[in-house]
């Protein structure tokens, strides 16, 4: 049976630069998880925003280990990374 | 994608500047069923029933804390009003041996506060409850997470006048007996106190209650804040609609987490208590919604019409959003944890006269503030009894937290460090109130309450 889908935000926010989706992209590769979605975009506070709706089902890694390397990964790009379960969403911007 | 990337921004902004956060996971529990005709046996259920508890609560908010991103700032345990449990082990070394048992399991579990060391007197008080405030100075010294609490009035019984009269010399002693008077900060005495509120100091677990129910408050005064900036120039009927909205937002993620740890923890979901609370976090202050109104310091006048605002907005914006709000449920204005009501009092913006007027429409009351140590007994519980009037007349939980710190006069400084924060000791009208209060008895009800 197939495994139950486990969907997750990653939220890159800081200043553009080149690399950002390349790096997080090659680290859940390497943490077996699937990239379902990718957006990007300029805040109007000028803030580059970039998110993930990525499939942990598969993930080689808890959301703890997840959560700590991305926050690595958001510390060498000096940029800040929120990994949040989609429910929370659910629960805050639809009724 | 589900969503759009501006939504996941506002969420995410609301963690990462705005400090929206969990403020705490209170787990009511019953202690009734710990009680037995030996103490040891008794003090021994206790801790050990605590200490269970707490440590699940502790892993399961951390957890969640990891799954969805946002903090979980504290978490804390409520328990059975200590007088109803003490009614057989009725000696004064006993309550303290048993705040010293709370204490410990609260210090071994990792919890930094346990609510529930105090009674329901609004009527009347009986030999135990009398004999729990005889020791509270002792308890409130000597045990560093204990915290206490006495409801002396409600809007359908009146207020217990006779219990007000030993409020001042208890706290007089206490704070005689800590650094700084700190040991005051845990105590808080209420009316119309409600049996599900998940803030310290005044968290119980009521007698109405299961054995164990999960209560989370939910704060966010920097995102209300961010909102109210965002909308500089509109009136009032948008602006509580703004307020409204966002506080619908961050009142669903409280719902949220309270749900899904309420049902990893295997026990009831309580409620959720969306108020505004501030943190000594630049920022994180409830006088910077206010000011953001367009007040230049909170204290001025029209502050109370933008506090009725903020507090009809966050109720209505809460109620939208569960179905489960409850406890104080609204704002919280304490001086000494909110650096916008510590500089308004310095500036001179803001007096006593002032911030009792505005406990008319927030949530709770008084809430940490200083007064010079020398402040006579019977004028601390005058200042108790005018706030808690206002509770028992309009039919609202009102509630002081006063501290009046030994060798302090007004405008001096008093820092309590950590959560407690920093308060400036304000000025006490110096007229004396002293033959009124003497006069004990208990105020009536209100004719409005006779609604059977």
């Amino acid at each position: 049976m197939e495994k139950k889908k486990e969907m997750v935000f990653i939220t890159v926010i800081g200043e553009d630069k080149k690399g950002i989706v390349a790096t997080v992209a090659t680290y859940l590769y390497h943490q077996n998880i699937n990239i379902i979605d990718i957006n990007q975009r300029i805040m109007p506070d000028g803030c580059f925003v970039m998110s993930m709706f990525v499939d942990v089902c598969d993930a080689a890694v808890n959301m703890e280990e997840l959560s700590l390397g991305l926050e690595k990964i958001g510390q060498d790009l000096a940029m800040s990374v929120q990994v949040q379960h989609e429910n929370i969403f659910r629960m805050m911007h639809r009724i | 994608m589900p969503f759009e990337v501006e939504e996941i921004y506002e969420t995410a902004s609301m963690i990462l500047r705005q400090h929206l956060d969990i403020r705490t996971t209170t787990l009511g529990l019953n202690l009734k069923d710990c009680i037995d005709s030996d103490f040891g046996v008794f003090r021994k259920n206790v801790y050990d029933k605590v200490c269970s508890h707490a440590e699940r609560l502790i892993a399961e908010s951390a957890r969640l804390e990891r799954k969805y991103g946002i903090p979980v700032v504290n978490k804390r345990i409520a328990v059975t009003p200590v007088n109803l449990i003490m009614e057989t082990h009725c000696e004064p070394e006993k309550f303290l041996e048993m705040a010293q048992t709370l204490d410990a399991a609260a210090r071994d579990a990792g919890v930094d506060f346990i609510g529930g060391f105090g009674a329901l007197v609004q009527k009347g008080l009986t030999r135990a409850d009398s004999m729990l405030i005889e020791v509270l100075p002792d308890v409130l010294s000597q045990t560093e997470r204990v915290c206490s609490f006495l409801n002396v009035g409600s809007f359908v019984s009146g207020m217990n006048l006779d219990a007000v009269n030993r409020i001042g010399p208890m706290l007089k002693q206490t704070a005689a007996k800590s650094e700084n008077a700190v040991g005051c900060a845990k105590f808080v005495v209420f009316v119309n106190a409600p049996e599900d509120n998940p803030f310290m100091a005044g968290a119980f677990h009521g007698v109405g209650e299961a054995d164990a129910a999960l209560n989370i408050g939910i704060s966010g005064p920097g995102v209300v804040r961010s909102v109210v900036e965002q909308n500089r120039d509109c009136d009032l009927t948008r602006l509580s609609e703004v307020i409204k909205r966002t506080v619908f937002k961050i009142t669903r993620a409280g719902e949220l987490i309270g749900r899904e740890l309420a049902g990893a923890l295997g026990i009831g979901f309580g409620i959720v208590d969306i108020s505004l609370a501030s943190t000594t976090a630049r920022g994180d202050s409830v006088a910077g919604v206010i000011e953001a109104f367009g007040i230049e310091k909170i204290g001025a006048h029209g502050s109370t019409l933008a506090l009725a605002l903020l507090m009809n907005a966050v109720k209505k914006g809460g109620a939208m959003a569960s179905g489960n709000v409850g406890g104080l449920s609204g704002t919280f204005i304490p001086i000494s944890e909110d650096s916008g009501m510590i500089d308004a009092v310095c500036a001179g913006a803001l007096g006593l006269d002032k911030l009792e007027a505005l406990t008319a429409v927030c949530s709770v009351g008084l809430d940490m503030f200083a007064v010079p140590g020398d402040t006579p007994e019977e004028t601390l519980c005058a200042i108790i009894a005018d706030e808690l009037a206002i509770g028992v007349i309009n039919n609202k939980t009102t509630a002081v937290r006063v501290i009046p710190v030994p060798g302090k006069k007004a405008g001096d400084l008093v820092q309590f460090g950590g959560l407690l924060g920093t308060a400036p000791v304000m000025h006490v009208n110096g007229f004396s109130s002293r033959q009124f209060l003497k006069r004990g008895g208990r105020l009536p009800a209100s004719v409005t309450s006779m609604r059977n």
